[in-house]
């Protein structure tokens, strides 16, 4: 295994890649993925591109070209410690000054974070990966450079444009799933960190992977949703899924769109209608029949709930927010409801909580609730029954850690399962791993990154998942399923599923939550789950 | 000489005070920022900080009264603070050093005011009360005080070597290792001073009664005991004013990262009291240069926030 020795090696000016992963000497999985010399192969970078990008280890994410001028190379220098300047003032950083500072100000370098992270323990503890690396070597350049405190307090570090390139791309190396500020005992947040260095590669730098800002927030600001779908489109594909919900389900459906004064304003993860369109089919299925009152918004970005900005940019996290809130405004509805999407629920919920007033500040509630909800009036009549295999919950983190949303989803699964089918991963909870799509990875898949995120960042949570049903015979003769309600979550899930080919060998079919409640519906057709690999 | 060490140490003490004041007052100082709070909420309410649970796990939260337990935050900080829970459980390999460190800490500083109210209680009370408050703290004080040592200084001992350890030799800079030294020596010299020469603590005692009771007197007996009790007091004055100038002020910074980002989970509710400071934050300017932001110092994050988005840069 390849890692950096100290800290100062990311200013080493080799060329060379400063990590790189053995697939052999990682840990390996549970059966029947326990023969570490039989895992799918890792696809390499080619030369081509190790010559034209900056390489941090095996996989590239930001597309940072080399700089080819030294006036380029001192661009990207400057470029950096004047955002890193911005993040110290109350104008520019209001947002997170107060965490950004106190996680600078009070590491005492423990490395407690370190043994939380899952990304640094399957890459076998490689020293890129730890969470203080990448804290560290901002924190010198804070000290060094912006404050010119002593080196012999703080910690010395060269600054050059590989180091802050490599930094950049270090950022999106994490998940952001802020575990390892869950276990700091000083509330440290390296999560934080690697998030206020994105801030600065976007907001000041321009320097954002593509898929997050031009093929996402960026799109979706112009077009609707980062899916490309306009309005129109968005549409008729809603009534394509109506139709074929009908038909699975045997119930009429007719998705409502722009209802004046519903009291429930449904937005869902506009991925879900592209990729998983049975999860909005079993929306509108339950939500009729509880008779509630609600309604979609055909409105520019108000159909598609992501907010990619919750991850590298305040400023674009706040244009999508307002758009959403602004069109709930608009129909007058009384609150709104966030389909299965962990991140559209932490993003409009709590992170806007802090940017909404007046007639924008619309209540926010996850569907989660609403959904409990639902299932404690009694409106749905219920046959356990219909679920009877092996079901495990992934916790997003989003809506568990970081928001405490960790009751709703089991008090479902309680009542639409039949005894005894239900087992929980370990650990779980807020104290559950990232599905490993977390921050943006599951939408990210350029050069050869998902299948780096395959090997690291997803591992852990499939390693969970294994686990979760050692107890069952692990074919395709015994379906199990995997309760995933949340799209980015699914998107990542989906991936690693396929990559390890965990359908055919080990029989592990996923999907969301709502999908389980309609397939124990006494009034729908058996069989809403078709167990059919899409 | 004895004068000298008098306003050391009330320097010290002046010194420690005006500069956790000013640490605090700089984190209370901060401006409101986004909601980034991490569950469990030991404040929730109706059972739920025992899972993590939180009020968002109610239907139409906005419009009940929202569920504080004071008293689940206690049970949550005083473990904490005192035994350094979080640690013990996150890592254990580092609370068998770091607890005996800060619980020598805390019985050291519990000791010296132990002594501070004996000195305060012999000068002002009758000698009835005076006689039994000082029996009781003839017990106390070399007890707090002597185990503080012991435990403070075989806890900077295990740091420092932890710290020397290949996985965080890289991260510790030399500033790291000073202070841990100097908590050594201050700590080990006062520790030979209770061996050597104030087995009772009683010479100790005599110089901080003096000192709460400005009795600025040379110490009782005076030679070779006296010098290394004096030495001891300088070290720890010295250490005192030291400690709220480094990172070890994170006593300090923990106070907030608890009530201000973690457990900082108060919702913005419309007309309510915060509506008025997130004004004031979205008329802030920015300065932010991207292309899709174009940030002059003059637009504010409101403008930037409702305006239609540059293209995306090719």
């Amino acid at each position: 295994m390849k890692e950096p020795q100290s800290v100062k090696d990311i200013a080493k000016n080799s060329g060379e890649p400063l990590a790189r992963i053995e697939a052999l000497e990682q840990i390996p999985l549970p059966p029947p993925f326990d023969k570490i010399d039989e895992e799918p192969p890792f696809a390499q970078l080619t030369d081509e591109e190790r010559e034209k990008f900056v390489v941090l280890d095996d996989t590239i994410a930001v597309n940072i070209v080399k700089p080819e001028s030294k006036e380029e190379e001192d661009r990207l220098v400057k470029g950096f410690l004047s955002g890193l300047e911005k993040l110290m003032t109350v104008e520019d950083n209001w947002t997170f000054l107060q965490p950004f500072e106190m996680s600078m100000e009070h590491c005492a370098h423990c490395q407690t974070c370190s043994d939380a992270c899952p990304i640094y323990e399957e890459s076998g503890e490689n020293e890129l990966y730890r969470p203080m690396y990448r804290s560290e070597i901002l924190r010198r350049i804070y000290f060094k450079y912006v404050k010119k405190a002593s080196t012999k307090v703080h910690g010395d570090i060269d600054l050059n444009w590989e180091v802050v390139a490599r930094l950049i791309e270090l950022s999106y190396r994490c998940n952001l799933c802020r575990r390892c500020a869950q276990t700091c005992p000083i509330g440290v947040d390296n999560a934080l960190l690697s998030r206020e260095i994105r801030k600065i590669a976007s907001m000041e730098m321009g320097i954002v992977p593509k898929e997050l800002h031009a093929d996402g927030s960026v799109l979706q600001l112009k077009v609707g949703s980062s899916t490309g779908m306009t309005p129109l489109v968005v549409k008729d594909n809603i009534e394509f899924i109506d139709e074929d919900t009908a038909e699975r389900t045997g119930i009429e459906i007719e998705t409502p769109w722009d209802v004046q004064g519903a009291d429930i304003l449904l937005i869902h993860n506009a991925g879900e209608i592209m990729a998983w369109p049975e999860n909005p089919g079993a929306f509108a299925t339950v939500f009729e029949a509880a008779g509630l009152s609600w309604t979609l918004s055909s409105e520019i970005v108000a159909y598609d709930g992501i907010n990619y900005g919750v991850w590298y940019d305040d400023v674009q996290f706040a244009r999508v927010a307002v758009k959403h809130a602004s069109a709930a405004r608009d129909l007058g509805v009384k609150k709104i409801v966030l389909g299965e999407c962990g991140h559209a629920h932490k993003a409009l919920t709590v992170i806007a909580d802090k940017i909404l007033t007046g007639d924008l500040n619309i209540p926010r509630e996850s569907s989660m609730v609403t959904l409990r909800d639902i299932i404690r009036s009694g409106k749905l009549k219920l046959d356990p029954s219909r679920n009877d295999f092996p079901v495990t919950l992934h916790d997003p983190c989003n809506l568990v850690r970081l928001m405490g949303i960790v009751s709703p989803q089991r008090e479902i699964l309680e009542a639409i399962l039949p005894p005894g089918r239900f087992r929980e991963m370990t650990p779980h909870g807020v104290e559950n791993y990232c599905c490993g799509g977390g921050s943006g990875f599951a939408i990210m898949s350029g050069h050869n990154f998902s299948d780096w995120r395959h090997r690291l960042t997803g591992r852990k949570k499939f390693r969970q998942i294994l686990e979760a049903f050692q107890d069952e015979p692990m074919d395709i003769e015994h379906p199990k399923y995997l309760c995933a309600p949340c799209s980015n979550c699914k998107g990542q899930i989906r991936d690693i599923i396929a990559y390890y080919d965990a359908w055919e060998k080990a029989g592990i079919y996923y999907g969301g939550l709502v999908e389980l409640i309609v397939n124990a519906m006494v009034d729908v057709q058996p069989g809403f789950i078709d167990w059919e690999w899409h | 000489m004895t004068t000298l060490v008098y306003i050391i140490a009330y320097l010290g003490i002046v010194f420690f005070l005006i500069a956790v004041a000013a640490r605090f007052v700089f984190w209370s100082r901060m401006p409101m920022h986004l909601r980034w709070e991490l569950y469990p909420v030991a404040h929730e309410g109706g059972g739920r900080a025992a899972y993590g649970g939180s009020y968002l796990e109610e239907s139409d939260w906005w419009q009940k009264k929202r569920q504080v337990s004071l008293l689940g935050e206690l049970k949550v900080m005083v473990p904490e603070i005192l035994f350094l829970v979080a640690l013990r459980e996150h890592n254990p390999k580092l609370w068998t050093r770091s607890f005996p460190f800060h619980f020598g800490l805390y019985l050291v500083a519990a000791a010296t005011i132990l002594m501070m109210v004996g000195g305060v209680v012999a000068a002002v009370m009758p000698a009835s009360i005076a006689g039994p408050v000082a029996r009781v703290l003839a017990i106390l004080v070399p007890l707090f005080g002597a185990a503080g040592l012991v435990l403070g200084l075989l806890g900077a001992i295990g740091l420092y070597q932890r710290r020397a350890s290949r996985d965080m030799r890289d991260y510790t800079a030399p500033a790291d290792f000073f202070n841990l030294i100097f908590f050594v020596v201050a700590f080990g010299i006062a520790l030979l001073t209770f061996l050597l020469v104030d087995r009772d603590f009683s010479l100790v005692s005599g110089f901080v009664a003096n000192l709460v009771t400005f009795n600025l007197v040379p110490l009782v007996g005076g030679g070779a005991a006296a010098i290394l009790l004096l030495l001891s007091v300088v070290l720890l004055s010295f250490l005192v004013a030291y400690i709220p100038t480094t990172h070890m002020s994170h006593f300090v910074g923990k106070y907030f990262a608890y009530h201000s980002i973690r457990w900082k989970d108060e919702p913005n509710l419309r007309g309510g009291d915060q509506e008025a400071t997130i004004h004031e934050l979205l008329n802030q300017p920015i300065s932010w240069s991207a292309p899709h932001i174009r940030g002059d110092g003059k637009k504010t994050w409101l403008e930037a926030a409702t305006e239609e988005p540059e293209e995306p840069p090719k």
